[in-house]
């Protein structure tokens, strides 16, 4: 399978353990079930990367979801986060939001659904941890533009509506500099606060 | 002057019923014949049909529900946008009659007798039976119906106007009928019919003049698809097994097929009979191969190969062999390979920037794809690369010149 898929390591690093560019992101260990929505986004157009669509466009959905199984199967080592180039008050501002959230501006914490540990839970919440800032800022932005979608009720696009930019940058930067679990748990501190389409298991 | 004012007068007259006539002939008959619209074995031809078309890859837009419509297609003139063809009343094709659905294959009309683009290939389509026809009309109607408005055509003055598309329909279409060839076999003659109606083959594998008109659609002697930037390859005169092999799988001995015809495959192709995939390459085949032109540009310079050879050695050579030579249903040999030649470079180009998978199919699931290097190698680089290639093992063509690679970056750009 690592030699079919060469197509993905190219820019997604050996076994997809991320790229050096400090763009691509690690895909290698995330949950299956989100991998797979992420093949199927990108092929069908909603989630708008014109490299990925045009890759992605003459694969079936039953390759779509081997392909996730595969990467969602490496577990591979993570190294050590870079030490972060923000400042204190950023990354306090980050870990409040990461850890409470808002509940005056209706933002539930990132745990409340990522997990305590922030590293993911079941097949279709993918962890936060070990990603590239840039990346990650790319990525609420996105959601925060609707330029990144998922299934109604779409409850990330919903969340990511009523950060401010410095929230988005906050976030970005705490997520990125907090090292990864060597034992991720998947325990989260209560009942999801929203629902959510794309965590109703597999189309 | 009063002569010479009714002479003007009687000449435009004249002329616009002419533009009239070439543009209604050949509309038949509109009456409502009784029809079964909820025979299974209509629907289940009409199914295999609409694959045989790829009707559905045109008339549903990525993600949107299928045959919904809304498809931007985008052509020199602007951009066509496909039309909904669920059983919806409002909206789709509910309330048409088969034989509206006749006219609009044969002859580009609309239901309410407006005048179709031939984004929508009735140029093809003219020569379906009407018994087809039917079937593909009777698995419409067997759609789930949605309610989705057609988005109106996004094209420039004068294309946006139906006297321009009278005219151009006076210029270049010909309503017709596929007329069999007796001195043909029956299965030649099967595959032409695919190949030259439904399959609308030419829509990409045939030239289009300067107002977007096919030049010699039955020759299919391939070039540069407009906007869409990949080549579509000569079709003449390639051994029939291999052809029909390569259409259900993807990918076959020493090719594969990339870009927008991996769709096809992925979506059309791969679905088709073996009897119906052999007919249309026994028909391919029999073509009369064009002359390949000589190869235009200048060859390769010395340190250009030398920079290319370097290239390849590290980050071709590992898949594609050290002599370019492949591995079996897995990557495609690039010694003596056809596709490496193409003038304009196009595709060579475009696999590289952006990668590429073949389709995956049931004889080939799990294809192996190749990896994008548009991140990785510079334009130098990768003109000097595709130069070597094109001219090691045996092969020869021209130079790629970094300006090329510059030029369809814009398409593999995220």
């Amino acid at each position: 399978m690592a030699q079919r898929l060469l197509a993905c390591t190219g820019c997604h690093g050996k076994d997809g353990r991320a790229a050096s560019d400090g763009y691509h992101p690690r895909i290698a260990g995330k949950p299956a079930g989100y991998l797979y929505r992420q093949l199927r986004a990108f092929r069908d157009g909603q989630r708008p990367y014109a490299l990925m669509s045009n890759l992605l466009a003459p694969l079936d959905d039953a390759y779509l979801r081997e392909i996730a199984a595969y990467f969602a199967a490496l577990q591979l080592p993570h190294a050590p986060p870079l030490p972060s180039r923000a400042e204190a008050a950023t990354l306090r501002r980050g870990q409040g939001l990461a850890q409470q959230g808002d509940a005056a501006r209706g933002i539930p914490a990132c745990q409340a659904c990522h997990g305590k540990a922030l590293t993911g839970v079941g097949e279709n919440v993918p962890g936060l941890l070990g990603l590239p800032v840039d990346y990650l800022n790319a990525q609420l932005g996105a959601w925060r533009t609707g330029a990144r979608r998922a299934e109604a009720p779409d409850c990330m696009a919903q969340i990511a509506q009523r950060l401010q930019p410095e929230d988005v940058n906050a976030l970005a930067h705490w997520l990125a500099a907090q090292p990864v679990p060597a034992q991720p748990t998947s325990e989260v501190p209560g009942p999801a606060p929203m629902r959510c389409g794309s965590m109703d298991g597999g189309r | 002057m009063k002569r010479l004012l009714a002479g003007l007068l009687g000449l435009s007259l004249g002329l616009a019923a002419a533009l009239w006539w070439l543009n209604m002939r050949g509309d038949g008959d509109l009456s409502a014949a009784p029809f079964e619209a909820n025979d299974p074995a209509l629907v289940a031809r009409g199914t295999y049909l609409a694959r045989a078309g790829n009707c559905q890859d045109c008339h549903t837009p990525r993600g949107a529900a299928h045959y919904s419509g809304g498809r931007g297609i985008p052509t020199p003139f602007g951009t066509v946008y496909s039309s909904n063809l669920t059983p919806d009343v409002q909206t789709g094709i509910g309330a048409w009659t088969p034989a509206e659905f006749r006219r609009a294959l044969h002859n580009g009309r609309s239901r309410d007798g407006r005048l179709l683009y031939p984004a929508f290939p009735y140029d093809s389509y003219t020569r379906i039976s009407a018994e087809d026809a039917d079937a593909l009309f009777a698995f419409l109607r067997s759609l789930p119906a949605v309610a989705q408005p057609n988005r109106p055509h996004a094209l420039r003055f004068p294309y946006d106007t139906q006297l321009a598309l009278a005219v151009w329909r006076a210029l270049y279409f010909r309503p017709g009928r596929f007329e069999p060839q007796a001195a043909q076999s029956a299965e030649w003659n099967r595959g032409a019919y695919l190949v030259q109606g439904l399959g609308h083959c030419s829509a990409c594998h045939a030239s289009r003049n300067a107002l977007g008109a096919s030049r010699n659609p039955t020759a299919l002697a391939g070039g540069l698809i407009p906007l869409q930037n990949w080549v579509a390859p000569g079709l003449a005169g390639q051994p029939a097994q291999s052809v029909a092999a390569l259409l259900q799988r993807g990918i076959y001995d020493s090719a594969a097929l990339l870009g927008p015809m991996a769709e096809v495959v992925l979506h059309s192709t791969q679905h088709l009979t073996q009897p119906d995939l052999l007919a249309m390459a026994v028909h391919l085949q029999s073509l009369p191969q064009a002359e390949t032109p000589p190869s235009r540009g200048d060859a390769p310079t010395p340190a250009q190969l030398q920079r290319g050879a370097g290239i390849y050695e590290t980050r071709c050579a590992h898949c594609h062999g050290d002599e370019g030579q492949g591995r079996s249903r897995a990557y495609v040999p690039l010694a003596g390979n056809r596709a490496l030649l193409h003038d304009p470079p196009a595709n060579l180009v475009r696999v590289v920037l952006g990668g590429a998978f073949p389709a995956s199919t049931a004889g080939n699931p799990r294809p192996f794809g190749m990896p994008p290097f548009a991140t990785e190698l510079a334009d130098e680089d990768i003109a000097a690369v595709l130069s070597y290639i094109r001219n090691a093992w045996g092969n020869r063509a021209a130079a790629v010149q970094p300006l090329d690679v510059q030029r369809w970056r814009s398409n593999v750009r995220p």
